[in-house]
């Protein structure tokens, strides 16, 4: 494994760094890559800016660079960056906002469901709960019906060579 | 490749197995994460990688097919042990000098750039540095004879947060630079979920679990029922269950995809701590807990 080799040119420094949050309970290599996602909604990233060199992220946050790796090839995979070999990580392109009127529909539909809770009697604490808990489920049994649709086993996107 | 690999790896002390019946397949360029109660078998495990301890029965071989305490072996390997052992009246810098004369390779320059770097003084007295400072020249002396695998027995354990980051960046950046392979021993499992690609779980002198962390936490699931309506899982091993009068949570090994979970039922994944215990306290005997309704 060849890492960052060090080449003479003058690469601007990446414009982020990240952190980690170890409570979250979301996946180092997964972190990393919402932190770019957020990062590009946000603005701090542009088409052309430079990703931290990975023997950086390793450094200061004292993690696997295989993890760092992962998450730099599940961007490129997600056509957010590109490898540059020698020179590091850079970002290609914005991500696109979700469409107002969809946003429009959905939260009438949800408004419509909290009072359907509220007049069952649900606080916001138990509706809070009770939305936490349904979604954990749901995105469980997605991910089981498209592995199984697609006949795969459950893994990842982007898992280990 | 692998960088170790055993078979039928087993060894006895008088009568008592601390390892057997092990058949590890351990790959390269990856930190390697040996977990497990005090006693389970690690430090055996570690001593027959570098060629301390000799198996009782099957075979150990590293580095791509090199049986273990070999030459080729022990060149190779760079051990570190658990008490940092030290010559605690020599100069970092004696340290430094005596090292390069009892190794073959020694890139003596890389490891006093390293301990500049840390403002560690070739002056100083081992004896006299922090816990912190004493791990730092190890693990620079360990990596300036470039070693393809670095063997670490709890090498974090005595170090203070600041020390134990430090300590692992400087063996993440080993990684990255050279590709080494890495395995460690290690308690201190929420340390693991940032720095480990694979797992392997002694308990009681076997291997529990073996294999990279991202497909063992995609294999993990923790099941929470009603105690009520509690009932056997398809496709599922469970590995650890707790119950009381009204729910009843099943830590569970997927051994093929879920079949429908019942609709009373929540699923959710698991760290690599929780994963960890659940394993642990099932192999630990105690008295059972009182089940109602469950079938397996």
């Amino acid at each position: 494994m060849t890492v960052d080799k060090k080449v003479k040119d003058e690469a601007q420094p990446s414009p982020i760094t990240f952190r980690l949050d170890p409570t979250s309970g979301v996946p180092t290599y997964l972190q990393i890559v919402q932190q770019v996602e957020h990062a590009l909604r946000l603005g701090y990233l542009e088409p052309g800016d430079q990703l931290p060199k990975v023997r950086e992220v390793v450094a200061s946050l004292a993690i696997n660079p295989n993890t760092v790796l992962k998450a730099y090839r599940e961007l490129e995979h997600k056509g957010l960056a590109s490898g540059r070999p020698g020179r590091g990580t850079f970002i290609d392109a914005t991500l696109g906002d979700v469409m107002l009127p969809e946003l429009t529909v959905l939260r009438r539909g949800l408004r419509n469901w909290l009072a359907e809770a509220d007049s069952a009697g649900l606080d916001g604490e138990a509706i809070g709960a009770l939305m936490t808990s349904t979604l954990r489920d749901f995105s469980e049994r997605r991910d089981v019906e498209t592995a199984r649709g697609t006949n795969t086993p459950v893994r990842r996107a982007g898992g280990r060579r | 490749m692998s960088i170790v690999e055993t078979t039928g790896l087993g060894r006895r002390y008088g009568s008592t197995w601390a390892l057997r019946d092990a058949d590890l397949t351990l790959p390269e360029g990856r930190l390697i994460a040996l977990i497990g109660p005090n006693g389970a078998g690690k430090s055996t495990l570690l001593n027959m990688l570098v060629g301390l301890t000799e198996p009782t029965t099957g075979t150990i071989t590293v580095l791509g097919g090199h049986p273990a305490g070999s030459p080729a072996a022990l060149d190779g390997i760079a051990f570190v042990a658990q008490d940092m052992p030290l010559y605690r009246n020599l100069t970092v810098g004696d340290m430094i000098h005596l090292t390069r004369n009892l190794n073959v390779t020694f890139d003596a320059s890389r490891a006093r750039a390293r301990l500049a770097e840390l403002g560690i003084s070739e002056k100083q007295k081992a004896g006299k540095l922090s816990g912190g400072q004493r791990a730092q020249l190890a693990l620079s002396l360990a990596l300036a004879r470039h070693p393809r695998l670095l063997v670490l027995d709890e090498p974090t354990a005595p170090l203070d947060p600041l020390a134990r980051h430090e300590f692992m960046a400087t063996v993440m950046t080993a990684m990255a630079e050279d590709g080494i392979s890495v395995v460690l021993s290690s308690h201190l499992l929420a340390e693991l979920e940032r720095v480990a690609d694979h797992l392997v779980l002694v308990a009681a002198g076997r291997v529990r679990v073996d294999g990279p962390i991202g497909d063992l936490l995609d294999q993990h699931r923790l099941i929470t029922s009603p105690t009520s309506t509690v009932r056997h899982l398809d496709g599922c091993e469970v590995i650890e269950t707790t119950s009381t009068g009204a729910q009843t949570h099943r830590l569970v090994r997927r051994t093929e995809l879920v079949a429908a979970l019942p609709a009373d039922a929540e699923s959710r994944a698991v760290g690599i701590e929780e994963l960890t215990l659940g394993y642990f306290r099932n192999d630990t005997p105690r008295p059972a807990p009182v089940l109602t309704g469950v079938s397996r």
